[in-house]
């Protein structure tokens, strides 16, 4: 099974799943850095979790560490409920996570099923790419995730506005069979309107069954769409909220100021 | 997965754009800088004008196929040079490449004793080639050299070893009568108008099976009137061309190889997943090594491809010359290469360009070279026009950037 057009229903999900993917106890040292550590974090199929945090808090090593792109140090990584080791971005792939990263990753010389397409390409017997079967995909894909401000998806990339690029980033991460989908700040460079258009995808993405994870520093965004949000403040994991049962204030205040386990520097001070 | 798949829909009747769609969108693209062919065809046109009004000889049937076996060396070389300015990459060496290509043929086929069978003789020339752009293609990935510098090295060392085949001799006559046939042997008549046949009638049957299966899954058609007039303009080509050669010698071998060449590495280029890989390579490399595409295999068989193009057009040159000295690929050969496939609208950027643009671009110079030549001017003069068309060639992609960046495009 290579290409999956599910992403139009509903998935079915077993009453009380638990989550898809859960990090327990995490941490990632970088010479003297301490990148994470101890990071708890969990991803449930149907909801939108957001990762938030300052620059810095540890947002991308987290996503890397998922990737496989780092090895962690400690801590192990379960995907439904079973522990895996995530050795390189093929691994997570195998497993169903797929990553939109901030710069989404798309050739701007290439039409857009070229891109939904690439390094995964449909060939006829006779090893020619299969254009037709691949355009039909595209096509069904975009319309089952409700994009529809696409002209045609035979034109080049590099003439679609910021939201059209982010929505085929994200339609080309869930047309091949993922289970999680990793959003790397996809509102970042986007004016009112494409923001609109793209978190509607993504509550789509969730209503439909997928596990999201928004890492984003937007609030009022986050606000929007999350179920959940963890925060990471200096590379550990200081609160959890319901989107529901908070407001941004509470937010800001674990950002900027949630409490530390260990504050980073303190053994070496004490220990002089 | 999950078990619920939602049902597909269902192929309407196949929606086939108009011909008033079809103009305005091609009139949109123009306007917004993806140029196609059309300032080429324009400058071959204006080229023609000008040389036909200063030299009648120019437009005639002898001149077309003088034309013809100038330009199919520079076109061979261009094809190859297409696929490495698609990386964004350039390849400096192609020039004493075809040189040591066309000297190992000739020498493996000196009837001094030790010579091989004709196919042999090829197969090796053809096959340094590929080792010669493998190297490069591994110095430049695996050590990470900027191609500019591998290949400027390569230029230096495969004029040396041109040198050193050729040692005392001087010059090796080309004593081969099926090498020397390429550039100088001619099909008959009626040859040239079925492989002309053939050829249309090929490519009017792909138009209209790549039609029905398009129809058959639902998506949009370019207007059959359009898909008409581009077979049509093809035979309305193509039956000049033959008709025109026919008046003189005949169609040469050599243009069919061109052809044959051309729409192979079209094939691969446009509808194989390496040539996809290429694109996406030359668009954005960050992007295809993400998609699980190995960047370095691509471009090492994209310089294997040149310089394996590069030994074809070296074999092709020495058959024109029937002989090869010690400035085997030198002169003009890389530049005008290089020049044929820019000038044919290859973006030096990387990630745009076409095989056929190493033809029209090598028609434009063989053009310019031999027009000049009919009016008795220096190669001097030669240089410094061929020098100054280049320049608006790349001054017009210039412009399309421009163009394609106002509309969002680039």
């Amino acid at each position: 099974m290579t290409v999956t057009t599910d992403v139009g229903g509903p998935r079915e999900r077993s009453p009380g799943a638990g989550p898809i993917l859960e990090l327990k106890g995490v941490s990632k040292r970088f010479g003297a850095v301490q990148a994470l550590h101890e990071v708890d974090f969990d991803v449930t199929p149907g909801e939108v979790t957001a990762l938030v945090g300052d620059n810095g808090a540890g947002k991308s090593v987290t996503i890397k560490c998922i990737a496989g792109i780092y090895p962690i140090d400690s801590g192990e990584i379960l995907w439904q409920g079973r522990p895996v080791e995530i050795h390189g971005p093929k691994d997570s792939a195998a497993l169903g996570i797929e990553i939109v990263y901030q710069d989404l990753a798309l050739a701007d010389n290439l039409d857009v099923v070229q891109n939904m397409y690439l390094g995964r390409e449909e060939i006829t017997p006779f090893h020619a790419l299969d254009e037709t079967k691949m355009e039909r995909r595209c096509k069904e894909t975009l319309s089952s995730l409700s994009v529809t401000t696409i002209r045609s998806v035979r034109q080049t990339v590099a003439g679609l506005s910021g939201g059209q690029r982010q929505s085929i980033a994200v339609a080309k991460a869930v047309m091949w069979n993922s289970r999680l989908v990793i959003l790397d700040e996809p509102t970042a460079a986007l004016g009112v309107a494409q923001t609109r258009q793209v978190l509607d995808l993504v509550r789509r993405l969730a209503d439909q069954g997928l596990a999201v994870m928004l890492v984003s520093h937007n609030l009022h965004d986050i606000f929007e769409v999350a179920d959940r949000i963890t925060v990471l403040r200096l590379g550990q994991d200081v609160a959890r909220f319901n989107t529901k049962e908070t407001n941004q204030r509470e937010v800001v205040e674990a950002i900027t100021a949630g409490k530390l386990s260990t504050v980073p520097g303190a053994e070496e001070a004490h220990v002089r | 997965m999950s078990a619920i798949t939602p049902p597909l829909p269902t192929p309407a009747a196949a929606p086939t754009a108009t011909i008033g769609a079809y103009a305005r969108r091609w009139a949109e693209n123009v306007r917004g800088g993806e140029l196609g062919s059309l300032p080429i065809i324009l400058g071959l046109l204006i080229i023609c004008v000008v040389f036909q009004v200063q030299n009648d000889r120019f437009l005639t049937a002898g001149n077309f196929v003088n034309l013809m076996v100038q330009g199919a060396a520079f076109a061979l070389v261009a094809m190859g040079i297409v696929f490495v300015l698609l990386l964004g990459e350039i390849d400096l060496s192609v020039g004493y490449v075809s040189g040591v290509a066309g000297v190992l043929t000739a020498l493996l086929l000196l009837p001094d004793g030790s010579s091989v069978p004709t196919a042999v003789a090829i197969a090796a020339a053809l096959g340094s080639g590929v080792l010669i752009g493998t190297l490069h293609g591994l110095v430049i990935t695996k050590i990470g050299i900027p191609s500019f510098v591998v290949t400027l090295a390569g230029l230096l060392a495969w004029n040396g070893v041109v040198l050193l085949l050729i040692g005392s001799r001087g010059t090796v006559v080309l004593q081969d009568d099926f090498v020397i046939g390429f550039a100088n042997d001619f099909l008959s008549e009626g040859a040239a108008w079925v492989l002309m046949l053939l050829a249309v009638g090929a490519y009017a049957g792909v138009q209209l099976w790549g039609l029905r299966k398009r129809a058959a899954a639902g998506l949009s058609n370019d207007p059959l009137l359009i898909v008409g007039l581009r077979i049509l303009g093809l035979f309305v080509a193509l039956a000049c061309v033959v008709y025109v050669v026919n008046q003189d010698r005949g169609l040469p071998y050599v243009a069919v190889l061109v052809g044959v060449l051309l729409v192979f590495w079209t094939y691969v280029l446009r509808r194989t997943r390496f040539g996809r890989h290429v694109y996406a390579v030359g668009g954005n490399a960050e992007a295809a090594r993400r998609a699980g595409i190995n960047v370095d295999r691509i471009k090492i068989i994209c310089f294997a491809i040149a310089s394996l193009m590069a030994a074809v057009g070296g074999i092709v040159l020495a058959s024109r010359l029937r002989s090869v000295d010690t400035n085997a690929g030198g002169g003009a050969i890389l530049l005008y290469s290089i020049a044929a496939a820019v000038i044919g609208g290859t973006s030096l950027f990387g990630g745009r360009g076409h095989i056929k643009a190493a033809l029209l671009g090598a028609l434009v110079i063989a053009s310019i070279d031999n027009g000049l030549g009919l009016l008795g001017l220096s190669s001097g003069t030669k240089f410094v026009v061929t020098g100054l068309v280049l320049l608006l060639a790349v001054a017009v992609d210039s412009f399309s950037r421009r163009g394609r960046a106002q509309s969002g495009r680039a």
